[in-house]
């Protein structure tokens, strides 16, 4: 299996080079392409769900800013620039750091969350070759790294030297640490099922059986599982207790601002994307297309990959179109329902989800031994 | 909450926290010391006078006629009762009879502002949950109410429309054309909030049980408007006490019945003020069908100059009981006015109920309490 580094490496090897700048050209590139992937990302991210709360409230959203003074007509274009406009906002703004706060620690708290959303992408496949490094413990990787951003947040709250932010931070860390476990356990069945930590291990098992999704009443459970947990661990309505902007200001975020909250803002929509893709690999066949699951009756006629519409560059398309269905979705909870309680929090995940998810895990094993 | 910490090794100290007066969800610019044991707490201090603008005071040095405007900006949010509560009181004190069509217009334009009113205590209420979509959905009803309000005298929040011994402009049939497309519209919207927000499980779960007020309490708080009657108390002083022209109308008045929790926990508060909406569109569809032509003022001295004497007339607004004590000494100018705040005595019950109960459950308490600090502060 290729992966990205690899091909770099390959690549580079026909010219005579010294290899320590192959390193770095081989850590550089990944590094940029990812960077690029997160801010792009964003951007769109944050349009996308100002126009989908503006859709749910009946309002229009940004209309106004356009791009590079291409204004365009207002029903398909409008406000397409707004997110630049807030990201050279954001950028230019003063960098505010309170006196009493502890500097060091402040300054790298941005730096620690954005670092774990970072190397989380280094893991994740996009389609079936495209994939920066390839490991064989995929998603156990994922697992670990998606819990690095927890202590980036303590920080945060702690070093702002803010009861509000302190709070925020508390909350966060009881929150975040408690969810990863039903994440792990729902993450553990396909990993039981298909005999693979390997994430393309995992999705070749989805091809030649089919979406783990559809694999047991159980595996249905633990995505609904996963998907709910990933909504509390990403801090989104409703469980954004630790932002919980009409209770704590904006919980551990409440000192920051300028370029340090754009990282968080940045890490934030790009833990979406991650847990999206993770979800739509995990659970939805990844980059397979939905149409292997309906038998096409003109298939003997064509190749398959015509009508199938399967392949790399279709494989980038269908992971990307599941995973903005998933992330339609968690703005979709934000904007319908209100926030839970800290201690409701703790109990749903506590007293539903955790004994629930290791239920699943011996049940999908007993449905694998019987079928 | 049992903390069998041995308190000699560890430092247990209460923290105390500061919400306010610049904080998201105190409506306003309460300030509030809370004592914070981890999330729970402890004690709650609400300290006001942050949006004190001396309205009694001023009273004092202005004409009966120039008080309006600044009963307007007690409670911005319901500027039509206060200016309603105000002119009762000085037609009291005046003992002058008013055109029947005058009574009628007030009685439309009161119920419409509490339906105004009413969306913002439920859309902020949402927003003190953490609902973010049901506030711009009340907020985008209330508007239909200003534009209402616009088209009848020019000004959006701080009417100067209803004065003593009338009212400034009558009604156009256009006006009326308008209300009642408005009421058709709303009913479905009631019944859209309901599907958002009233039958939610987590609004549910986050309000029901939570802060829960008994009757007693209540009354010995001097609670009241639907706050109180979110208690299970059955006080209304539109059928109680009826002013105006409000025992000609049918009307129920909702009272909190524990349907999800408890009697008088902050879901049955928030439900009470839903139901008052659909009662107050009854009471205006009443008044429209019956709105007896005539003139809109009432015939009276050109300067207002009541006999020596006091008066205290009590007005259902839509925080509770506003009661306007106006003593005269024969001048044009008040010798003294004061004003009872219902949503101050509302706000004096929070730190009975809030304690014990976590800064989120504070937050819902509070919202669910709905008060204004304009008219808290004066």
């Amino acid at each position: 299996m290729t992966s990205i580094v690899k091909s770099i490496i390959a690549s580079f090897q026909a010219f005579p080079i010294d290899p320590f700048l192959l390193a770095v050209l081989a850590i550089l590139i990944p590094g940029v392409i990812i960077f690029l992937i997160m801010a792009v990302n964003a951007l769109i991210a944050v349009y996308f769900e100002r126009k989908v709360s503006a859709f749910m409230q009946d309002r229009l959203g940004p209309m106004e800013v356009g791009l590079f003074g291409f204004k365009g007509g207002k029903k398909f274009w409008g406000g397409i620039g707004q997110t630049f406009a807030d990201a050279i906002k954001l950028l230019s703004k003063e960098d505010i750091i309170p006196q009493d706060a502890d500097k060091f620690l402040m300054i790298m708290a941005p730096f620690i969350i954005f670092t774990g959303a970072f190397l989380t992408f280094v893991g994740l496949p996009m389609s079936d070759s495209l994939v920066i490094s390839n490991f064989n413990i995929g998603i156990f990787y994922i697992i670990a790294m998606s819990s690095v951003g927890v202590i980036g947040i303590i920080l945060a709250g702690w070093s702002s030297n803010n009861k509000w932010s302190l709070y925020g931070a508390m909350r966060a860390a009881a929150q975040m640490i408690s969810y990863e476990i039903p994440i792990a356990l729902s993450l553990i069945l396909v990993v039981l099922v298909s005999g693979h930590l390997d994430i393309h291990g995992i999705v070749q098992w989805q091809a030649d059986n089919r979406w783990f999704i559809l694999h047991s009443p159980f595996a249905s459970l633990g995505f609904v599982i996963y998907f709910i947990s990933v909504v509390a661990e990403t801090n989104r309505t409703p469980f954004d207790i630790p932002e919980a902007e009409s209770e704590l200001v904006a919980g551990w975020m409440t000192e920051y601002s300028g370029f340090r909250w754009a990282l968080f803002f940045l890490s934030e929509y790009a833990n979406m994307l991650i847990v999206a893709f993770v979800a739509s690999i995990v659970f939805l066949g990844g980059w397979l297309s939905p149409f292997q699951l309906i038998d096409l009756p003109f298939i003997d006629i064509f190749p398959e990959s015509w009508l199938v519409l399967d392949g790399t560059v279709f494989g980038i398309f269908w992971l990307f179109i599941k995973a903005v269905i998933l992330i339609f979705c968690m703005m979709w909870f934000r904007w319908t329902f209100p926030r839970l309680r800290v201690d409701q929090l703790m109990y749903v995940c506590w007293k539903i989800f955790i004994p629930f998810a290791l239920a699943n895990v011996i049940l999908v094993s007993i449905w694998e031994l019987i079928f | 909450m049992d903390t069998t910490l041995d308190k000699s090794i560890v430092n247990i100290d209460e923290m105390v926290l500061n919400m306010g007066p610049q904080h998201p969800s105190t409506h306003g610019v309460l300030r509030l010391k809370i004592h914070t044991d981890g999330e729970v707490v402890s004690k709650i201090e609400p300290i006001i006078g942050y949006l004190h603008r001396c309205f009694e005071k001023h009273c004092e040095n202005l004409s009966y006629e120039q008080i309006v405007p600044f009963t307007d900006r007690c409670d911005y949010l319901a500027s039509m009762h206060m200016d309603h509560a105000y002119s009762i009181a000085v037609e009291k004190l005046l003992d002058i009879e008013l055109p029947e069509r005058v009574e009628y217009i007030r009685v439309i334009i009161a119920e419409l502002q509490r339906i105004a009113s009413h969306l913002v205590a439920i859309g902020t209420f949402g927003l003190d949950v953490g609902a973010i979509t049901p506030f711009t959905w009340t907020i985008r009803d209330r508007e239909r109410v200003l534009d209402l309000f616009e088209a009848l005298c020019g000004a959006r929040l701080l009417y100067n429309y209803i004065w003593p011994g009338g009212v400034s402009h009558d009604l156009s049939p256009k006006f009326i054309q308008r209300t009642q497309e408005f009421l058709e519209y709303f009913e479905t919207q009631i019944f859209e909030y309901n599907e958002l927000l009233t039958g939610n499980k987590i609004f549910i779960e986050r309000t029901a049980d939570v802060g829960v007020m008994p009757a007693d309490v209540a009354v010995n708080f001097g609670v009241t408007g639907p706050s109180l009657r979110g208690s299970g108390v059955n006080y209304d002083l539109r059928k109680t006490q009826p002013y105006s022209i409000y025992d000609k109308f049918d009307f129920n008045v909702p009272v909190g019945e524990g349907t999800m929790g408890t009697v008088g926990d902050s879901w049955d508060r928030y439900w009470v003020r839903m139901v008052e909406m659909e009662e107050s569109i009854k009471i205006i569809r009443q008044a429209m069908a019956s709105l007896p032509d005539g003139d809109v003022h009432a015939a009276m001295q050109k300067k207002i100059r009541p006999a020596k004497g006091d008066v205290y007339s009590r007005y259902e607004s839509a925080r509770g009981d506003v009661g306007i004590y106006i003593q005269s000494n024969g001048k044009n100018v008040p010798l003294r006015l004061k004003m009872r705040s219902p949503a101050f005595c509302n706000l004096s019950v929070l730190g009975e109920i809030g304690e014990g109960w976590m800064i989120s459950d504070v937050i819902t308490i509070l919202g669910s309490l709905d008060i204004v600090l304009g008219e808290i502060d004066r």
